[in-house]
């Protein structure tokens, strides 16, 4: 997949770029990627995007951190170390919700971080070449998968985006 | 992409895209001036002298401050309290705002949040150097030990461990996720080799990809979501710190709303004071307008009101409790002899935002300026008067005292505030003060510059 040919058609602003891509999609084309200096809204719809499940992963990570503050606390007052505070009973449950919930939080959070830079393959790199290098500048890219002979893609890209102001093709 | 009449323009000027990305890289990329060079020295100076003041702390203990048996917190809770609170402005802005959809948040949630960041660094010192011993600090950790021993976690001072480790954690993450595409930005702009390999490697090779936007706005959704009920819960735990001792004046139920609305309103004081110097002092005039002046101000009213709402109730309540102690702590504190602090607390922070309701003066930068540090000075004399009034008479008579800091709790408090500048200062010149990314994503919606004519999507 990373290696696959593409054209690069270079916009300079969201909207035709976003009508490209319904064009691009509605043709016999295919998207490769679509790089934008910020998230353009309904370009995920566009591109017919899977909701992402980072999400879900959230909800794992926070689950396991509450239950693991709870049960943590609750082993710890109730087998571990039995003290009585105050006269109130070992198992003093509302005394534990704060800490149950920061540490809910806390792995929520490292969770959802830790999913987004796996999932997208976020690692410091050394070397970095931008395929454009105003794409976080002000140019939006689409990258359509380019077939055997390049040209035809090229020549079928340009018929089709004729009536779309301010296209570059690369 | 629809443009309401109604609305002032956010972002002024007709901006093009690129015009935010340079606009905003400037005072990164420029060298900086004069100012900025008097900033960092005189913020570097206070951060050396707060420096040696916790040495001379910790080398000889506790005794140089001027606590004594009845008042065992002073200012270094009190400083710990305030800058606290001052963070939460940051979160309030970029996570309660972000689920509000407030547009006007993308210019200066950047800043707020890296103010949350130093503010609660500068607070996270104080319990720890008023531990006496910093270097057995960790013992506040539950960990298994040869002791045999666990923290008692039925004490908010231990939740307050767990809240503000998890706060700064959070703040952390959440200001450089947000970061991380800017970061992209400076990148591809900057042009010394050195400088450049640096950010590639914080930017994490960030490309702008569809794919990775929509995971990047899901997570930063996730992560407000999550900062909201956090930041309401941090101040809380903080306030239950006091609010479940038996000391008169501290035993109030509340609190936990107190405090909250306390930290927004004295952190929203601490951003109105920081923008209106970067705004000036970077040229950013086009971006943090009056009209995001404006806006703070009406937060501060609001979160001010129930600040004044909540002193009122604490007279009333203690009144009508029927405690003596009670009573007489209220009353010691508006006619005792820290009367000055009390009303030097009441008129910073009841009348002084009430003045915001005319429009002239909200919209006026010089007075949004003073009244900011007006309330700064307010709401740190707040934390003042709860722990050293409260403590200084209580129910013994005979253990009555009074308490004055030394030059030493003065040093560390106006350390903690030139470390806060200091960093603020070099935040500025190593990454981009406003959120690029986000700024641009409002541009076309809140800009001066009409949209271009959309076509009908043949769809």
């Amino acid at each position: 997949m990373k290696n696959k040919k593409y054209i690069t058609v270079v916009f300079d602003d969201e909207v035709p770029m976003l009508q490209a891509v319904h064009k691009i999609q509605e043709s016999d084309q295919s998207i490769q990627d679509v790089l934008t200096p910020f998230p353009v809204h309904g370009l995920d719809k566009a591109l017919k995007m899977k909701r992402t499940r980072i999400p879900v992963a959230g909800f794992i990570c926070g689950a396991i951190g509450g239950l693991f503050g709870f049960l943590f606390q609750a082993w710890i007052f109730t087998v571990d170390y039995p003290l009585v505070f105050g006269g109130k009973p070992y198992l003093s449950v509302p005394s534990f919700i704060p800490v149950t919930f920061e540490l809910t939080v806390l792995f929520t959070a490292v969770g959802v971080v830790s999913a987004l830079f796996i999932r997208s393959r976020f690692i410091p790199r050394k070397k970095f070449e931008p395929i454009h290098d105003r794409i976080t500048d002000d140019r939006f890219v689409i990258l359509v998968d380019a077939a055997e002979n390049e040209e035809s893609t090229r020549s079928s890209l340009q018929s089709l985006l004729a009536g779309i102001s301010n296209v570059e093709i690369v | 992409m629809l443009q309401s009449p109604i609305r002032v323009p956010l972002i002024k000027g007709n901006k093009t895209y690129k015009d935010v990305t340079e606009d905003i890289l400037r005072p990164m990329i420029n060298r900086p001036g004069k100012v900025w060079y008097l900033g960092i020295s005189l913020s570097g100076s206070a951060l050396l002298f707060g420096a040696v003041m916790i040495v001379w702390t910790i080398w000889h203990g506790i005794g140089t401050w001027g606590l004594n048996r009845t008042i065992g917190w002073g200012w270094g809770i009190t400083n710990f309290v305030w800058w606290i609170g001052i963070g939460h402005a940051g979160t309030f802005i970029s996570a309660i705002l972000l689920l509000f959809r407030q547009k006007w948040r993308t210019s200066i949630n950047r800043s707020a949040e890296a103010m949350t960041i130093f503010a609660v660094i500068c607070a996270m010192l104080f319990p720890i150097i008023h531990m006496g011993r910093p270097l057995l600090g960790f013992f506040i950790f539950p960990y298994p030990n040869f002791r045999g021993l666990w923290v008692n976690f039925n004490s908010p001072l231990v939740w307050d461990v767990f809240a503000i480790s998890t706060y700064f954690t959070v703040s952390l993450i959440f200001w450089y996720v947000g970061l991380i595409p800017d970061i992209g930005t400076v990148r591809d702009k900057i042009k010394s080799r050195f400088k450049k390999t640096i950010y590639n490697v914080l930017s994490f090779g960030w490309k702008g990809s569809a794919r990775h936007w929509h995971r990047h706005e899901v997570v930063t959704l996730i992560l407000a979501a999550l900062a909201a009920p956090l930041v309401l819960s941090v101040h809380s735990i903080v306030s239950m710190d006091f609010a479940s001792s038996i000391v008169p004046g501290w035993h109030t139920t509340i609190f936990p709303p107190y405090f909250v609305a306390g930290a927004i309103f004295s952190g929203f004081a601490m951003v109105l004071t920081l923008m209106i110097i970067t705004r000036k002092a970077l040229h950013l005039e086009d971006y943090i307008t009056v009209g995001h002046v404006e806006s703070m101000n009406k937060i501060i009213i609001a979160t001010g009101s129930i600040v004044g709402l909540a002193y009122l109730t604490e007279l009333f309540i203690s009144w009508y409790s029927g405690v003596e102690y009670e009573h007489f702590v209220l009353l010691n504190r508006a006619t005792g002899p820290y009367w000055w602090a009390y009303w030097i607390m009441m008129t910073a922070n009841v009348i002084s935002p009430q003045l915001l309701w005319i429009k002239k003066l909200r919209t006026n930068l010089v007075f949004t300026f003073c009244l900011s540090i007006v309330i700064n000075i307010g709401m740190w004399f707040e934390r003042f008067v709860i722990v050293v009034t409260s403590l200084h008479r209580d129910y013994l008579t005979s253990s009555w005292a009074m308490y004055k800091p030394t030059i030493v709790e003065v040093g560390l408090f106006l350390g903690t505030l030139g470390l806060f500048f200091t960093a603020f200062f070099l935040f500025i010149r190593v990454f981009p003060v406003i959120a690029i990314a986000e700024v641009k994503s409002v541009l076309k919606s809140s800009g001066e510059k009409n949209p271009p004519k959309v076509e009908k999507n043949e769809k």
